[in-house]
């Protein structure tokens, strides 16, 4: 083992800090500018030094770098610590835009990627549908296509940012006779059109995060197709291997638990900080096992990747999901019990943004209730259990449908 | 940067894979368990012409001059194994001797040790809270010890005893000496039996460093002791796969039940990811001082916990049968609950950890 970087890219981490210290936060007039400005033209100047949205090629607003994980990681280093925006966030630019780099025309990527990249067209995902959940293949809202147009009626569910999304990428059954994975295609629909209806669905934390949508006779151009008729499933499916960076991502857990440790010193137990108490002190030192195995695992899986070898990490690589989000839950389950009564208030709106994450009781007490909802969002812990069982340790598969 | 091991390392896996089974297979582990004799003395001129005995001795001593994550790479295997013998102690007093041995001490005890010629073991516990350096009460008079010892695995076969003095330093006593005397203890590791050792002014030498070389050694244990029980907790995990994949109830084999499956997999999430962390609390042992300490009692104190939650899993998953005598797992829980309480339970190492971190 050696974890040293080398001088290659230690060269190339104080490239990025000195361009860090130049340019973020904006100075004189540029400072000025209203928040999304300042970070827009921050973006444009890490876009022109190559350091954003690297996978993508100049011709669709990217900067089209050669693929380098090690300089990819300093990047995400140097740019979290100086508090700088990187890539923007969300599904569109992480889920749409590779997608129709792999299987879009050249027209839809002209058209969709730049304006994804910047931020200024924003995607809902429309998979999930209340009769296909966890069984994904089961769906059947219907897009028919009828001369010009594809006629779509259905009802998708657990769709984030429906309300405020301008278009949806969503999985649709276009022929009805064909077996369950086959006979889906995957369309792109602008959520102005006629006949969609978006209905909040309120969560137990009080927020409404995710919608229903309903589709009653919508009609979207033929060429709102990505690939081919009936090839959706496949389609949705090359996503998935730019995933592997949005999940079990072990900083997340790192920053948590270091909030977690500073929470137990603010909180009292007998007059004295929660952290002088040997129940808390154990119950603190053990997550501290559970976040340096992810840790440690991701470093890991990172080298193995680096190498070309990720069949050797494969097992951890299935686990991280079910790991992390188990990880977080315990996390979040100490500091619910040290906030006390303060746990019984129930959080306010402003602490469910990121900003004031777990830096406030009601903070902890949202995010206590998220942690469950990630370990069901993206394939419920059942379902990570089985894939663990079936794919990493080679048990008997369920009983499926043909 | 490289997160990952040496083709060497993998070699060396292997090797003493092929040599544990070879030489070690059921019929004979359990021959050697049933006796709890806890040495063999053909394995240990196995394991020594393997060259894993004297694997942390310097080079210039006759050792193969490697670092602690190789020795822990082995005692993976070994736990995998279940391989009885003093190895552990053995390996702990190497380390001492080559990093805080007199020339002469070194000269001496080095080329035997790393040969094998000469088992060493460690004398450390005198209750069974007491693990830590500050604890140490055996006192020394010129170059006499007195004391007493507990838990000292393998003392009925070792020459050497590595024994910790009052203020927390370390000195040699040799088991020849007529001040030493040995009684066992009932271990309930029979793979590695303990014993007890009433030190009655035996002559003893020190090792320098004081209790900061006693925390060096307590630190290479624990790394250690975690990559043991890693390998104990996989074998088990093992061991139950095939058992639940062709025992049949109902019809069907047990894991083609969701809740069979389920806890199999639960077992494998918790165990897994742990490979790493000790990994690198023996690269930290090795490379990055300032992390190591505080490394190595998380390792211990994490590892050992999720293995015996494994080990747990392993009884309960093979039914009534997992309880009996006649039962394989009883070999690698025991194993397990020895990784588990030997230089102190996860509790005294979380305590460490959280003092360390500062908390």
């Amino acid at each position: 083992m050696d974890l040293r970087l080398g001088e290659k890219y230690e060269a190339f981490r104080s490239e990025v800090r000195a361009f860090l210290r130049e340019h973020w936060p904006l100075r004189g007039a540029d400072a000025q500018l209203a928040p999304e400005r300042q970070e827009k033209l921050f973006r444009e100047r890490a876009l022109a030094r190559g350091y954003v949205y690297r996978g993508f090629p100049r011709l669709y607003g990217g900067s089209e770098q050669a693929p380098d994980a090690l300089e990819d990681m300093i990047l995400d280093q140097e740019f979290r610590t100086a508090g700088a925006p990187r890539d923007i966030r969300g599904i569109g630019p992480a889920m749409l835009a590779p997608t129709l780099l792999d299987c879009g025309s050249e027209e839809q990527r002209i058209r969709f990627i730049p304006p994804t990249l910047r931020g200024d067209l924003r995607w809902c995902q429309g998979y999930s549908e209340p009769g296909a959940g966890s069984d994904l293949a089961a769906l059947s809202s219907r897009a028919v296509l009828d001369g010009d147009s594809w006629r779509i009626d259905g009802h998708k569910i657990w769709t984030s940012e429906a309300q405020s999304a301008d278009y949806m990428f969503g999985l649709f059954r276009t022929e009805p006779d064909a077996p369950k994975h086959a006979g889906i295609s995957y369309l792109l629909i602008d959520m102005r059109s006629k006949g969609i209806e978006v209905r909040p669905l309120r969560q137990m934390t009080g927020g409404a995060d995710f919608n229903e949508v309903f589709f009653s006779d919508v009609r979207i151009p033929a060429d709102s197709i990505v690939g081919r008729r009936g090839e959706g499933w496949k389609v949705s499916r090359s996503t998935l291997k730019h995933e592997r960076n949005l999940i079990g991502d072990p900083r997340y857990l790192r920053n948590s638990f270091d909030s977690l440790v500073e929470l137990a010193r603010r909180s009292q137990r007998n007059g004295r900080p929660a952290l002088e108490d040997s129940s808390v002190r154990q119950r603190l030192a053990e997550i501290e096992g559970y976040v340096c195995s992810q840790e440690y695992s991701g470093q890991r899986q990172f080298s193995a990747a680096l190498r070309g070898q990720e069949l050797a990490t494969l097992l951890p690589i299935l686990m991280n999901k079910l790991y992390s989000t188990d990880a977080m839950q315990r996390i979040t389950r100490l500091a619910f019990d040290l906030l006390g009564g303060d746990g019984l208030v129930a959080p306010v709106a402003e602490e469910y943004g990121m900003a004031s994450q777990l830096r406030t009781s009601g903070g902890w007490v949202a995010q206590y209730m998220f942690a469950i909802a990630n370990s069901i969002a993206g394939g419920a812990s059942n379902i990570q259990r089985n894939i663990i069982g079936e794919r990493g340790l080679g048990l008997p598969r369920d009983p499926r449908a043909k | 940067m490289n997160f990952g091991l040496s083709d060497e390392q993998e070699l060396l896996q292997e090797a003493l894979r092929g040599f544990c089974a070879n030489e070690c297979p059921p019929n004979r582990l359990r021959e050697l368990f049933d006796a709890a004799s806890g040495h063999d003395a053909s394995l240990w001129k196995g394991l020594a012409e393997l060259g894993v005995l004297g694997l942390i001795v310097p080079e210039a001593y006759g050792g193969a001059g490697l670092e602690l994550l190789d020795l822990a790479l082995v005692a993976e295997v070994m736990g995998q194994a279940a391989l009885p013998g003093p190895f552990l102690g053995h390996q702990l007093v190497s380390l001492a001797v080559a990093s805080a041995g007199s020339e002469e001490q070194k000269r001496v005890w080095l080329p035997r040790l790393a040969s094998g010629e000469a088992i060493g073991t460690v004398a450390l516990a005198e209750d069974a809270a007491a693990w830590e350096p500050e604890s140490f009460r055996a006192q020394v008079q010129g170059n006499r010890i007195s004391g007493s010892k507990c838990f000292v695995p393998g003392a009925a076969d070792a020459d050497l005893f590595l024994v910790g003095v009052a203020g927390g330093g370390l000195a040699l006593v040799e088991r020849k000496d007529a001040g030493v005397s040995i009684a066992d203890q009932n271990g309930v590791d029979r793979t590695r039996p303990i014993s007890r050792v009433e030190l009655s002014g035996a002559r003893c030498e020190p090792l320098s460093g004081g209790a900061q070389t006693a925390r060096h050694v307590r630190d290479a244990g624990l790394c250690v002791l975690a990559a043991d029980a890693f390998g104990a907790a996989s074998k088990l995990l093992q061991i139950t796969l095939a058992y639940t994949g062709t025992r049949q109830q109902f019809g069907s084999v047990l894991t083609q039940f969701q809740a069979v499956k389920h806890q199999l997999a639960n077992m494998a999430t918790e165990l897994e990811p742990t490979r790493a962390l000790w990994w690198y609390a023996a690269h930290a042992f090795d490379q990055i001082a300032s992390e190591s300490e505080r490394a190595a009692a998380i390792a211990k104190a994490h590892v050992t916990d999720r293995a015996l939650d494994v080990a747990r899993g392993a009884v309960e998953l093979h039914g009534g049968i997992g309880f009996t005598w006649e039962c394989d797992v009883q070999i690698w829980f025991k194993r397990l609950m020895f990784d588990r309480a030997f230089l102190g339970n996860p509790e005294l190492h979380r305590e460490r950890s959280a003092r360390l971190a500062g908390w």
